[in-house]
């Protein structure tokens, strides 16, 4: 135990840099995107390095590593790196190494080229039912069943600008999906089922009762157990009980579904940072492959693929037109749901005259 | 040998021109691999009742840290023994996801011979996830990843892992090294990353400039984005090429057929209105200029950001538990980022002592903030208000004044009232 090592933190960062970017860091002069999924960036100095970027699933296997592992030896000296979104870039040096390395990866079959420019990149996304305990959906399997809808998008550059999917499971928002062009979020409908037995050996009262940002929750005496009784009028299935109290399950097969959201952004670039928007409030689970929710996606990105103006983002697409009209461009109904009434409620309704037909 | 579960649903998934995990989970299941098959069993269980089926929590770790490990059991374990156990190691990504076969390989070594041999690449804050592990092996897989120089990231009301946009390394517009600012807060705060002491997370990202890859302002509660403070680097010989239609708009991002209309698509996007274009020359009223990052977007050939470099500091972003999403608020809409970060990092530990004191349990220091006001974290943080600090004044009326800011402060005297006026 005496030579346990601990807070040694990570690799450095330059620790699996290729040559290129050692001696080329700080001096990047410019880029270009030669086709989707191909960027070549250019120094000062004149050195050149392509990247080619591949969609993937972020839920992978030890198999799945070696696999990039070995185009990475065999293209790119080792190198190679991922995205914040998921991807893989194969880093490359050796411009000869290009042509082979795409038919590489198109003969691996599981790593497309794309992911870059005016379309649709990897969706950002959280664990669903392959490993957390407060989902309302799955991610991995919706994740694929959009991704194939939206394929032609990720290795092409048809859209008016690029457009973020991300995906969270639960209002909890480990995805932190409240700023995409799309947010796909998992949402409970049903109060917490409340395991008055055991709720007292499992949870603190006071804690579990403080949990609730309505206070919705208050103690209460169930035969001879303390327990608690959550006035459902007042519960908006946020969840945040659960998280304190195991024995205050929201999880339910008709419950559960799908809420989509719309127009956010990270990106200061030409209008400021949004938040998503209600676009449509409930849509239920379908697996294996969630055929509702995929149509709904698809339906938003066609509207907006006609609509938008180069360089328009979705948000900035429906605020130009106006959400009157992003509604009936999209077919989506519009309903008491999209009306806002939690803390910031007042900051959303309209207080002007204008608006459109 | 791993008993291999019928799997109906997910076969579905199977299908389809995106790459499927199913395909992947299944051939790793296929050498043998009990926690791949019974992943899927579960996993298949859930498509059919639509529930999840993992137990609530869990607590597990290795010795002498309160993070790191998230405990995960499944709840019907006799059906799927091979994830009875299903903990994950979050481990400590090299800034920016850089990678070489080589280490990579290594580390999977581990996972393969004491792991489930599943993993995300990566997790939603930035850390390498390997996914599933039995409590018993906890403590060696940590023993092996410490001894090839690998560490555990943040879980729990800790300092989470810091994140970093590639920066400096592979990208012409990064203001600030974004992966070294990432590493020296990830080492200068080991214990913080280690041991949770906190009201609740606290999390870094580091964008390297405002076009904010790594979505710092909407997920960190401190954004470190890089910025300038001097003009645009314009060369104009690029701008003629842009005008003659020599190079793609937006670095290619629309297709390499796509050019640029210089008037329209650049000035007339411009959020200031502080651009014009003769038909030969680009001019920048930078005094005006917001640093948006559109015009140098969509010309990367002609256009860079200054060199006077440094970043803008934004507090509090976070996703809606409880009080509904935020975004981060300016809190210092300048500082110049160095090594060794000395000014920054008086500030941020400033901004826990504050937050340490005021926060309650599970409040993220946005919430903080909101709760007791912007001015009062401003003035625990010794930074003067500024108006860069707001989008617009305050419109509400009501003004908390204090004792000290009104002469003659709040005492005095009824009866003195009562002599100027009748009752």
């Amino acid at each position: 135990m005496a030579e346990r090592l601990t807070d040694i933190g990570p690799p450095k960062y330059d620790s699996f840099w290729p040559q290129v970017i050692k001696d080329n860091a700080g001096k990047w002069l410019y880029h270009d995107i030669l086709e989707p999924g191909v960027l070549l960036h250019v120094s000062e100095s004149g050195a050149k390095l392509w990247s080619v970027r591949c969609g993937g699933t972020r839920l992978m296997t030890t198999m799945m590593v070696e696999d990039i592992c070995k185009l990475a030896d065999q293209f790119c000296g080792g190198y190679f790196r991922f995205t914040t979104r998921n991807n893989v870039e194969f880093l490359v040096t050796d411009e000869s190494k290009l042509e082979p390395l795409k038919k590489a990866l198109a003969a691996h079959g599981s790593l497309p080229v794309g992911g870059t420019g005016a379309g649709i990149t990897n969706i950002v996304h959280t664990q669903g039912w392959v490993h957390c305990h407060t989902p309302a959906i799955d991610a991995s399997g919706v994740v694929k069943a959009v991704m194939d809808e939206l394929f032609d998008y990720f290795g092409s550059h048809k859209l008016p600008a690029q457009v973020r999917i991300s995906l969270a499971c639960c209002l909890n928002m480990c995805g932190a999906v409240h700023c995409s062009d799309i947010a796909i979020l998992g949402v409970h409908r049903k109060p917490p089922v409340i395991e008055h037995s055991h709720l007292d050996k499992m949870c603190e009262i006071p804690t579990t009762i403080a949990a609730c940002p309505t206070a919705a929750i208050k103690p209460q005496k169930v035969d001879d157990f303390k327990s608690v009784a959550v006035n459902a009028d007042r519960c908006m299935f946020c969840g945040n009980c659960y998280t304190m109290c195991p024995a205050m399950p929201l999880a339910d097969a008709d419950g559960d579904g799908i809420a989509l959201w719309v127009g956010g952004k990270v990106s200061n670039a030409k209008s400021m940072p949004k938040f998503s928007k209600l676009a449509v409030p409930f849509i239920p689970n379908e697996p294996p492959r969630w055929p509702t929710t995929v149509n709904y996606v698809k339906k938003i990105v066609e509207a907006y693929a006609a609509g938008a103006n180069r360089y328009e983002r979705i948000g900035e697409w429906a605020e130009r037109i106006g959400w009157e009209r992003f509604f009936e461009k999209t077919g989506l109904e519009f309903s008491h749901h999209h009306i806002d009434d939690y803390r910031f409620a007042a900051t959303t309704w309209r207080t002007s005259t204008q608006f459109k037909w | 040998m791993a008993k291999l579960h019928p799997t109906p649903m997910l076969d579905e998934l199977e299908k389809g021109p995106w790459p499927s995990f199913v395909t992947d989970i299944k051939r790793m299941a296929a050498q043998g691999k009990a926690a791949c098959a019974d992943l899927l069993g579960q996993l298949e269980l859930s498509y059919k009742e639509k529930e999840g089926h993992w137990k609530h929590g869990g607590i597990v770790g290795v010795l002498g840290y309160g993070g790191g490990v998230i405990g995960r059991y499944s709840d019907v374990p006799d059906l799927f023994p091979g994830v009875e156990h299903f903990h994950t190691v979050r481990v400590n990504q090299p800034a920016a996801k850089y990678y070489h076969s080589d280490a990579l390989r290594k580390v999977m070594d581990i996972w393969d011979r004491r792991g489930s041999s599943m993993l995300n690449m990566h997790g939603s804050t930035g850390d390498m996830v390997l996914l599933g592990a039995f409590t018993d092996e906890l403590e060696p897989i940590f023993a092996e990843l410490t001894a090839l120089g690998w560490d555990l990231g943040g879980s729990g009301s800790a300092l989470r892992t810091p994140s970093a946009c590639l920066g400096k390394s592979r990208c012409e517009w990064a203001c600030i090294h974004t992966e070294d600012i990432c590493y020296e807060l990830t080492m200068s705060y080991q214990d913080e990353l280690h041991r949770p002491a906190w009201p609740y997370k606290f999390k870094f990202k580091v964008d390297g400039c405002p076009n904010c890859c790594v979505a710092s302002l909407a997920r960190s509660d401190c954004a470190i984005i890089g910025t300038w403070r001097d003009d645009i680097r314009i060369d104009q010989a690029a701008v003629a090429e842009y005008a003659a239609g020599k190079f793609a708009a937006e670095g290619g991002a629309h297709g390499q057929d796509v050019k640029l209309d210089i008037a329209k698509d650049v000035v007339g996007l411009c959020p200031t209105q502080c651009m014009s274009f003769d038909g030969k020359k680009l001019s920048i009223n930078n005094a005006e200029c917001t640093r948006c990052m559109h015009c140098i977007n969509l010309m990367p050939r002609a256009l860079r950001p200054g060199t006077d470099t440094g970043a803008s500091i934004l507090v509090g972003a976070k996703a809606p538990i409880l009080d509904g999403a935020q975004m981060g608020s300016v809190i210092i809409p300048f500082i110049k980022m160095e090594p060794p970060y000395d000014e920054f990092k008086e500030f941020v530990e400033k901004m826990w002592e504050w937050w340490d004191e005021n926060g309650k349990n599970r409040e993220r220091i946005g919430e903080t903030i909101q709760r007791l006001g912007l001015a009062a974290f401003l003035a625990a943080v010794e930074i003067e208000p500024d108006p860069r600090h707001v989008k617009e004044p305050r419109s509400n009326p009501y003004i908390f004044y204090k004792e000290d800011e009104v002469p003659g402060g709040f005492e005095r005297k009824i009866e003195d009232y009562r002599k100027r006026h009748a009752r």
